[in-house]
């Protein structure tokens, strides 16, 4: 599974203090923990309460790739910061994100576009989230064929069905998964999807044991990206059984040591 | 019409055998195997840089089991010397010595004596060498920690280490700077397994090459064939611990069986043996070929001008 480390997100205490006093010290610290907890890439959000949005996204992703040479994902409602952020990162980076609101989509596509970027597209429009499989993957196509008109390669794209709290909207979690399935039988080869994992289990008594479950859950239906968060150590180990039992790939009894090898 | 290609992600790791003067050694040539980025030759599909090699075998006592490399050989089987030499006028890429006479149930021989008949085998001849033990896993590992010492700097490939062995193997192979075969039962899940419980010492990945027991033709040849594709394939889509070259113990697995040692006189209907035997170890070997093996090890001459060919044929991008 490709994973985005969550870590560096200014809605965490320690992260907002380093933003604020400029402590690379923890924002390194995090980068580096994350990678080698087996983060595919990073992703950076300077949080809300942030006065200068754009300087704390250069300073963020500055700061990370002093130490990681690893894909950042620029989280950011804000045009002007996506844009500023795309310029200086050195890998490839991701779009987080898009949705099928068609002013989102008339902005970032073209940035997408001018940075070869990989693109997170939200199954959303000016309506909001749709409450059935069908409403979210007819905005899931909308992105899709949004982008290969615009002659951007769908293997760049991470769809991501949106899950909901399972405390706010429990029936969403199982339309959810099936949203993923038929994300999947959009096209051929089927375009990738994603999911914000940590938010199901917000503000539950035992987030890990629900993110845990959810991520071995949404993988048989054909998941294949999260935003997680790596140093969750079980949730790790159950994601990496859960790939092994969809024979993604070998087995042998260090088969947790051997993935980490990868 | 479109061509319909597969895209792998990764490629097997490189490996080089043998060490010339420039590089501290005394080979005449250094060998390269790996690196591939597709399936054996589908040269449409990605890069083969170095086509597979073939290896001769020569023991230190003649081969008895072996009725038909001591009867067709037996000008040479006597004498691992002049058998080693014919190795190199036959055109062998690589020399594979093996220490049969190490194995306690033969002649027991020591470590030390073993290490001396390496050192007459490199002073002899320059081609890169394979060294093999006598197959009991404990000598071999106090023969290899002797004979990494007496070849260091020659670069060579060092076999078995299994896993009872393996912690052994892999101390001689780094004091000597050598490489390893890494050898398990036809199992992909132990094949990986001992990968890893070799890399946690330390030792480069780039340094093992697999030997996942070699089925001979007839004799589980096809369980052998198809962990050897799914290894490659693991390999290709990026697992590190399965992207490692093969090596195929062909004679091994041929000269032993009954087709390669009953004649015509008692098994008309098999034809001759001197054509079968022959046959059966090639025809074993060009299999393996295709299903990603690296270097092939066999034992008779007309074999190796047979395998050299077919290489040289599928090298030939289409």
């Amino acid at each position: 599974m490709f994973i985005i480390g969550e870590r560096i997100n200014g809605m965490f205490k320690s992260v907002a203090e380093a933003i604020q006093k400029k402590d690379k010290k923890v924002i390194r610290d995090l980068a580096l923990k994350q990678v080698n907890a087996g983060a595919n890439a990073l992703d950076l959000n300077v949080g809300p309460a942030v006065a200068e949005p754009l300087e704390a996204m250069i300073w963020l992703i500055e700061t990370v790739q002093e130490v990681a040479k690893v894909t950042l994902s620029i989280d950011t409602t804000k045009p002007e910061v996506m844009e500023a952020g795309l310029k200086i990162c050195q890998n490839q980076a991701i779009i987080n994100s898009i949705s099928a609101v068609k002013e989102k989509m008339d902005t970032l596509i073209p940035l997408a576009k001018k940075y070869n970027s990989l693109i997170i597209g939200l199954t959303l429009d000016e309506k909001g989230i749709p409450q059935t499989v069908e409403g979210r993957t007819e905005l899931a196509c909308t992105i899709l064929t949004r982008l290969i008109d615009e002659e951007i390669s769908p293997e760049n794209l991470y769809l991501d069905p949106l899950i909901l709290p399972v405390n706010v909207a429990q029936d969403q979690c199982p339309l959810v998964l099936e949203t993923i399935k038929q994300i999947k039988l959009l096209s051929d080869p089927p375009p990738k999807t994603l999911l914000g994992l940590s938010n199901v289990s917000q503000k539950t008594l035992d987030r890990s044991l629900v993110n845990r479950t959810y991520a071995v859950m949404s993988l048989a239906y054909g998941l294949d990206g999260a935003i997680l968060d790596p140093l969750d150590e079980e949730l790790m180990k159950a994601v990496i059984t859960a790939e092994l039992l969809l024979n993604k790939f070998i087995y042998c009894d260090s088969y947790l040591e051997a993935y980490r090898k990868k | 019409m479109e061509k319909v290609l597969e895209k792998w992600t990764s490629k097997i790791n490189e490996m080089v055998i043998g060490a010339t003067k420039e590089e501290g050694g005394t080979r005449s040539k250094k060998v390269h195997i790996g690196g591939e980025t597709t399936l054996p030759f589908l040269h449409f599909e990605g890069e083969i840089p170095y086509p597979p090699v073939v290896a001769l075998e020569v023991w230190d006592i003649p081969p008895e089991e072996w009725s038909f490399i001591s009867e067709d050989l037996k000008e040479v089987v006597n004498d691992p010397l002049l058998w080693a030499k014919k190795v190199e006028e036959w055109g062998a890429d690589l020399l594979c010595f093996r220490l049969a006479s190490a194995h306690p149930e033969k002649d027991d021989t020591s470590p030390e004596k073993c290490a001396e008949k390496v050192k007459k085998i490199l002073e002899t001849v320059k081609l890169p060498l394979i060294i093999l033990g006598c197959g009991q896993p404990d000598k071999d590992g106090e023969i290899l920690l002797k004979v990494s010492e007496v070849a260091k700097g020659e670069n060579c490939l060092l076999g078995m280490a299994a896993k009872d062995n393996y912690k052994t193997v892999v101390a001689a192979a780094t004091y000597g700077g050598h490489s390893i075969i890494a050898e398990t039962p036809l199992d992909i899940n132990l094949e990986k397994q001992l990968n890893i419980l070799i890399t946690d010492l330390g030792f480069l990945a780039e340094r093992i090459i697999a030997h996942p027991t070699t089925g001979g033709l007839g004799y589980g040849f096809e369980y052998c064939y198809s962990i050897m594709e799914r290894t490659r394939i693991a390999g290709l889509q990026g697992d590190k611990m399965m992207a490692i070259p093969i090596i195929n113990l062909v004679a091994q697995e041929t000269w032993k069986h009954k087709e390669a040692k009953v004649n015509e006189n008692e098994a008309p209907q098999w034809g001759v043996l001197n054509k079968r035997a022959i046959a059966w170890e090639t025809t074993c070997a060009v299999g393996y070929l295709q299903s990603g093996a690296d270097i092939l090890v066999l034992a008779h001459p007309q074999s190796l001008i047979n395998v050299k060919k077919a290489i040289s044929e599928l090298m030939i991008k289409t």
